[in-house]
């Protein structure tokens, strides 16, 4: 399937459309490959194309594959796997063979350096956990100014059940020295250069030790897709998906930080920008510091801007919300562009590292115009913010929707 | 290091999706950005971040693909690209 934005706006016209995309018929300005705020030439250079055992995504980049999950599917609670999201920053992706899989433990600061095999880390005892996976850049191309960098609208993340063992438990039988300080990833993706720097991350000792973070060979009770990091990857609920190593094949324990582009020179945030909680302070610099947790966020689902509604009918705004794990408090609507807001209807709770669904009810909606926004906040007391909270690399954009929207 | 050239059991896997949709703009220095950019990646990069960069950006991403990235770039080929993505991809 390939459809560019004109030839798909057209399709959903004459009711060609997915059935679950039915509202975005009338979108106006978003369109199904994403915002109107988007850049022109990412608007124009994406399609909705697939990729090997996904449905058609939104493509922003072919290669290194960087594709979307389109809006539709965010009105479930947790993301079909041939719907999720995916992202690579180098082009080689790998074709990992699981039964020759070896995952090796080492590292200077580890004790008893050892292999596992994909059998026996399975023999571990194995937890099952709710979590939202979102790229750290997701929103980057709403950014004003625009930064360069993939220029994702709202759809570089999903929720999944990840059921895998505690890398804690890994950890503990490679038995970690006393100076023991970062936890360093490497997957079997790669370059496709000898210079380019591979893709290696680091996590901070506690965060590495926390209880729910997991490597996983499971997503949503089925084996993990190719594409999102089959056979194992590292999952760090709370934290953003740069540190979700997928194909994990290495993990070493450091006892100083490790200093690859990767740490050192992508992925960081201003200082003092934002509500900084977990940090990562071998990591820091006078200036940046690595990203770390999501910020609290809300999405919604079942409309885009330029939407029509019909008149006198009751009609729903849904969406879901996020944060780092403080669970979500309270979700707010307002219709008419910020001036009142009530709070909407929180659905069930997955855990406090999954979304939450919510409703809010329109009653016997009047013909108008009105501008629909929603706001998410946690219960450690953060909430979504009105303005963008500028940096270069484009990170953390969590700033309230505004949508046009028609009621005739 | 691109572990998966060197361990037998990791094989790259063949493209995955077709981007011979893709096309740059005419104009000069086409063949010399097409010949550099895209043993790493597919060219939709360059429509994707356009229309937002003027010289400068676009100076600052192709030294980033030199400098941090190792693409071997050669010099006399430096100032060409930059030319052809600030004129048919850049802000004015």
């Amino acid at each position: 399937m390939h459809f560019n934005r004109r030839e798909f706006l057209k399709a959903s016209a004459s009711g060609m459309a997915l059935a679950s995309a039915g509202s975005l018929a009338n979108a106006a300005s978003d369109s199904l490959v994403g915002p109107a705020a988007l850049p022109g030439g990412a608007l124009d250079a994406s399609v909705l194309d697939s990729l090997p055992g996904k449905v058609p995504l939104i493509k922003r980049s072919y290669r290194p594959p960087n594709f979307e999950t389109p809006l539709s599917y965010f009105n479930e609670a947790y993301t079909p796997n041939d719907a999720f999201f995916v992202r690579y920053h180098l082009a080689g992706i790998p074709a990992v063979d699981a039964a020759s899989w070896k995952l090796a433990i080492g590292g200077e600061a580890a004790e008893t350096p050892f292999e596992l095999t994909l059998e026996q880390l399975k023999r571990l005892p194995a937890v099952e956990i709710a979590a939202v996976c979102q790229c750290s850049g997701n929103r980057r191309g709403l950014s004003d100014p625009h930064v360069p960098g993939v220029q994702w609208g709202y759809g570089a993340m999903g929720n999944a059940r990840w059921k895998g063992v505690r890398l804690k438990d890994v950890l503990a039988r490679a038995g970690l020295k006393k100076d023991a300080l970062e936890i360093v990833f490497d997957g079997a993706d790669g370059a496709v250069l000898e210079k380019t720097p591979d893709f290696v991350k680091s996590l901070p000792l506690w965060k590495a030790l926390d209880e729910n973070t997991i490597l996983a060979w499971e997503m949503n009770g089925e084996p993990l897709p190719p594409l999102n990091g089959y056979p194992v990857r590292v999952v760090i609920p709370g934290w953003t998906a740069t540190y979700w190593m997928k194909h994990v094949t290495s993990i070493q324990v450091l006892s100083k930080a490790y200093t690859g582009f990767w740490m050192e020179k992508a992925y960081r945030i201003p200082k003092g920008k934002f509500p900084l909680i977990d940090r990562f302070i071998s990591q820091e610099t006078e200036v940046n510091t690595p990203i770390t947790e999501m910020v609290v966020n809300s999405l919604i689902t079942n409309l885009q801007d330029g939407a029509t509604l019909p008149a006198g009918k009751a009609a729903q705004v849904r969406g879901i919300a996020w944060d780092a794990g403080s669970g979500i408090r309270e979700v707010d609507v307002s219709i008419d562009g910020g001036a009142s807001w009530r709070p909407a209807e929180l659905g069930a709770d997955l855990g406090r590292f999954a979304w939450r669904q919510w409703t809010f009810a329109l009653a016997n909606a009047q013909p108008g115009n009105y501008t629909v926004m929603a706001r998410a906040s946690n219960r450690a007391g953060a909430t979504q913010v009105l303005d963008l909270v500028f940096n270069a690399p484009g990170y953390h954009n969590n700033v309230v929707q505004r949508l046009n929207v028609k009621v005739a | 290091m691109t572990r998966w050239l060197l361990i037998g059991v990791l094989i790259a896997l063949p493209a995955l999706a077709d981007e011979s949709a893709v096309k740059l703009k005419d104009g000069d220095g086409r063949e010399v950005v097409e010949k550099n950019c895209v043993a790493c990646h597919s060219l939709d990069y360059i429509a994707m971040n356009s229309v937002f960069m003027d010289r400068k950006g676009w100076e600052a991403s192709v030294a980033k693909m030199i400098k941090a990235m190792g693409a071997p770039i050669a010099n006399e080929d430096m100032p060409v690209i930059v030319d052809y993505l600030t004129r048919n991809y850049g802000k004015p």
